[in-house]
């Protein structure tokens, strides 16, 4: 690959398809502008040192040809991290904050830390894993289509509101730290489906939820997200039998028409 | 159970009906069969919807569709519609949804406002024989350009519209297949936009309309990714229409097709659930999040669009819009259409569009923040003088939606919500939809919109303004009839004669 002349004095090449930038002095939108360029011109991956705060970091990296790059984020990148993500990977090195992954279509985040509220909101493909706990109202609307099915896997647990209009994929919590306390899940859910390890109760989920115990397709799912989870995280020194192993509750909408009856015509039938 | 409600229209059929059944097959509500042991056409007026669509068609013009002169005794307290209304939710128990703008007489204020013409002092100009501007740039404008001869200057990210009027979002799911087809043609041979509303866009429609595509982002985020972002002209974020302030909506499974789902990229069958709000917005600051976030993913090229209802604070929500960065407010009025909105919201929520536009206008003028965003105002445009009126009162351009499907052939029925729209405009049964020809409906939408600007072209001329630019927030132009003192005032304007 061609040297690419960059008018930032930070970046600097260490390999071929590689590079590191420094983002201590950067605003969102300089550090977005760069990371579109590097694509651009042919980068494949990205590390960025010192980020502080700066937004949307994945976002500017649509392009019709469908490039896409990894990008590797040491400190701790601003709200909407990878929000309409398309294809691309990101690993945080730290916490991430509010709305990661919002609206995302494909690719992968993984936090090493925890990330806020409203984590894969209105998420569409592509995969979330996240080592620590998320905050409230996370897989918001998540949706799927197809062969589109996005999946959020969570190590720690959620606050409340988890799965609300839930339309489709898979949200995993393992419960690793402590058991899922939170309670507000899944109103208006309508399609998909959340595991979480441990116990649920009635009081703790909206009426549109069925509780129930996975079964064995549900094991096969859990099975390899968990397995891409450990893969991650592989500090965690985790077995995936072991996890397995304990006792699962899943959470599936009773309808796919949650407020069907909700509504009546000022039509005669 | 029995419906103890009575019937809204009565069917009457001629001796000329020769019991061809034309009528039967054109009425999806099935009021019309054949007795084949009478050898009789048999009304259920139960069922009509007042639709027109079998008169128009009877091939002998034998059928009339009126109001049923039936009655409940007069009571200024019960009118027919509250006793009715009590009776469908005695029955159903659920929230009353409906179709089409509020019908509620609330002042029209378009109705009430007089444009003026030059006389003598000051010649009109005529439009036969000499340029009038009607093309119109929304966006972002700058406080001040420093130009260069050899350098293009660079401007925000702005929509150029040959005509101050845009189809407003309507949703390929709420609307159907042809009928978003025909809107997508007939905009971009006008050299406007549509809207495709929240909806998504079929992929087979991207690259072909991309340039005169706004796309819709709104709380349910349908069909969104960034792909579908970046194939548009601008990106329009809904928080709220005129018809249903402050609620969500839902797209009924039924509706969602195969070809919905797959354009909305959610699952065949299953409800489509817009949220109330966007649950990632729960303030202004939020709002400036998600509109940065949307520059960011089409790389700052397309100007954002955000939409709200008209609303009592709506000066005030405008000024925080403006400053979180949108560069388009659209507004939509009371009157505003919907596919489908409970009743009870649709009637009785929200301001009238006049009012609003004029609040909003002068509320950003004092704040020194009105070239920061265009405003396209909509709910309530019937005509060309209503979109004069509007640009007078300080909006940009205007949206038309019920305008659009008339032209269409809707007769506002107000039957979207059942889906089975005898025009083929709000449906997706395929049978009713072909009834709806893309090019003849896009042809009659072309057609309106250029009666329209030659219309918009000869009132300005009379008022000896030869560019659109000129009459935007000209209330000079205007003079008020009928109107009390306040609504003078917040319209801006003087009372006739004054
Ligand atoms: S609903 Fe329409 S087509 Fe059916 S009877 Fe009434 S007017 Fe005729
Ligand atoms: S779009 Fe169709 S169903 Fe809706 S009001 Fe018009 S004619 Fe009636």
């Amino acid at each position: 690959m061609e040297e690419v002349q960059l008018e930032v004095s930070y970046g600097r090449t260490s390999n071929e398809s590689a590079i590191e930038i420094d983002a201590s002095h950067m605003d969102t939108r300089e550090l977005n502008s760069l990371l579109r360029d590097l694509m651009l011109s042919g980068y494949e991956r990205a590390v960025l040192r010192n980020v502080c705060g700066q937004r949307y970091i994945g976002t500017r990296l649509y392009s019709p040809q469908r490039r896409v790059m990894t990008i590797e984020i040491h400190g701790t990148p601003g709200n909407d991290l990878g929000a309409f993500l398309f294809g691309h990977r990101i690993v945080v090195h730290g916490n991430a904050q509010d709305g990661v992954g919002n609206t995302m279509a494909s690719g992968e985040i993984v936090v090493e830390g925890r990330s806020g509220d409203v984590t894969g909101m209105s998420m569409r493909g592509g995969r979330i894993f996240v080592k620590g706990d998320v905050g409230y109202r996370s897989a918001l609307h998540m949706k799927e289509h197809d062969q589109k099915r996005p999946v959020i896997v969570v190590g720690g647990t959620s606050q409340d509101f988890l799965g609300e209009y839930m339309a489709g994929g898979v949200v995993i919590l393992l419960g690793l730290y402590g058991a899922h306390t939170a309670s507000f899940i899944g109103s208006g859910m309508h399609g998909g489906v959340i595991y979480i390890r441990g116990e649920i109760g009635e009081e703790q989920v909206n009426s549109h939820v069925l509780i129930s115990r996975p079964d064995d397709a549900d094991t096969e799912i859990l099975g390899s997200q968990i397995s891409a989870f450990i893969e991650r995280f592989p500090d965690l020194s985790l077995d995936v039998d072991c996890i397995l192993d304990s006792e699962w509750t899943k959470l599936s909408p009773r309808s796919s028409r949650p407020y069907g009856k909700l509504y009546a015509s000022t039509a005669p039938d | 159970m029995r419906s103890l409600v009575l019937p809204e229209f009565t069917i009457s059929r001629s001796e000329e009906c020769d019991r061809c059944r034309a009528c039967e097959h054109q009425c999806p509500f099935g009021a019309h069969t054949y007795d084949v042991s009478k050898d009789k056409m048999i009304s259920d007026s139960y069922r009509c919807a007042g639709c027109q669509r079998c008169a128009v068609f009877c091939p002998k013009g034998a059928i009339e569709i009126r109001p049923a002169p039936s009655f409940y005794r007069p009571n200024a307290s019960w009118s027919r519609e509250r006793i009715e209304d009590i009776k469908r939710q005695a029955e159903s128990g659920g929230v009353l949804l409906t179709g089409c703008g509020s019908d509620k007489p609330f002042r029209i204020y378009w109705d009430h406002m007089l444009l003026n013409a030059s006389q003598v002092t000051n010649p009109s100009i005529d439009p036969l024989r000499e340029p009038m501007e009607l093309r119109t740039f929304l966006g972002s404008k700058p406080d001040r350009l420093s130009l260069r001869s050899d350098t293009d200057t660079a401007t925000d990210p702005f929509l150029m519209v040959e005509t101050p009027v845009l189809f407003s979002a309507m949703s390929y799911g709420a609307i159907s297949y042809n009928a978003f087809q025909a809107l997508a043609i007939a905009a971009s041979r006008s050299g406007t936009f549509f809207n495709t509303g929240e909806g998504g866009m079929p992929s087979e429609m991207k690259s072909q309309f991309k340039k005169h595509a706004i796309v819709q982002v709104a709380s349910g985020r349908f069909g969104i990714d960034a792909e579908y972002l970046n194939c548009a002209a601008a990106v329009e974020i809904k928080i709220g229409q005129g018809a249903k302030p402050g609620i969500g909506g839902h797209l009924p499974g039924e509706k969602v097709s195969q070809h919905v789902a797959a354009t909305r990229m959610i699952p065949e069958g299953t409800d489509a659930i817009s949220p109330a709000p966007h649950h990632d917005i729960y303030s202004i600051e939020d709002l400036e999040m998600l509109i940065s976030a949307i520059k960011e993913v089409t790389n700052y090229e397309k100007p954002v669009i955000v939409k709200v209802a008209a609303v009592h604070n709506i000066s005030a929500i405008a000024s925080g819009i403006v400053r979180a960065g949108a560069d388009i407010l659209a507004i939509d009025g009371v009157r505003g259409g919907t596919g489908a909105a409970p009743k009870v919201i649709r009637d009785n929520v929200g301001i009238p569009i006049e009012l609003a536009i004029s609040s909003v206008d002068r509320r950003l003028r004092d704040e020194g923040i009105r070239e920061r965003c265009s405003i396209i105002a909509g709910g309530g445009i019937r005509c060309s003088a209503d979109v004069v009126k509007a640009i007078a009162l300080g909006a940009d351009a205007v949206y038309i939606g019920t305008a659009a499907l008339i032209a269409m052939g809707c007769t506002l029925c107000q039957r979207c919500h059942t889906g089975r729209c005898s025009w083929g405009i709000c449906t997706q049964d395929p049978g009713l939809m072909r009834r709806l020809n893309v090019d003849d409906a896009s042809r009659r939408l072309v057609n309106l919109l250029s009666a329209w600007s030659h219309e918009i072209k000869e009132m300005l001329g009379g008022m000896g303004i030869n560019a659109i630019e000129s009459l935007r927030g000209n209330r000079d132009q205007l003079r008020g009839i009928g109107l009390h003192e306040w609504e003078l005032d917040v319209l801006g304007i003087k009372g006739a004669g004054e």
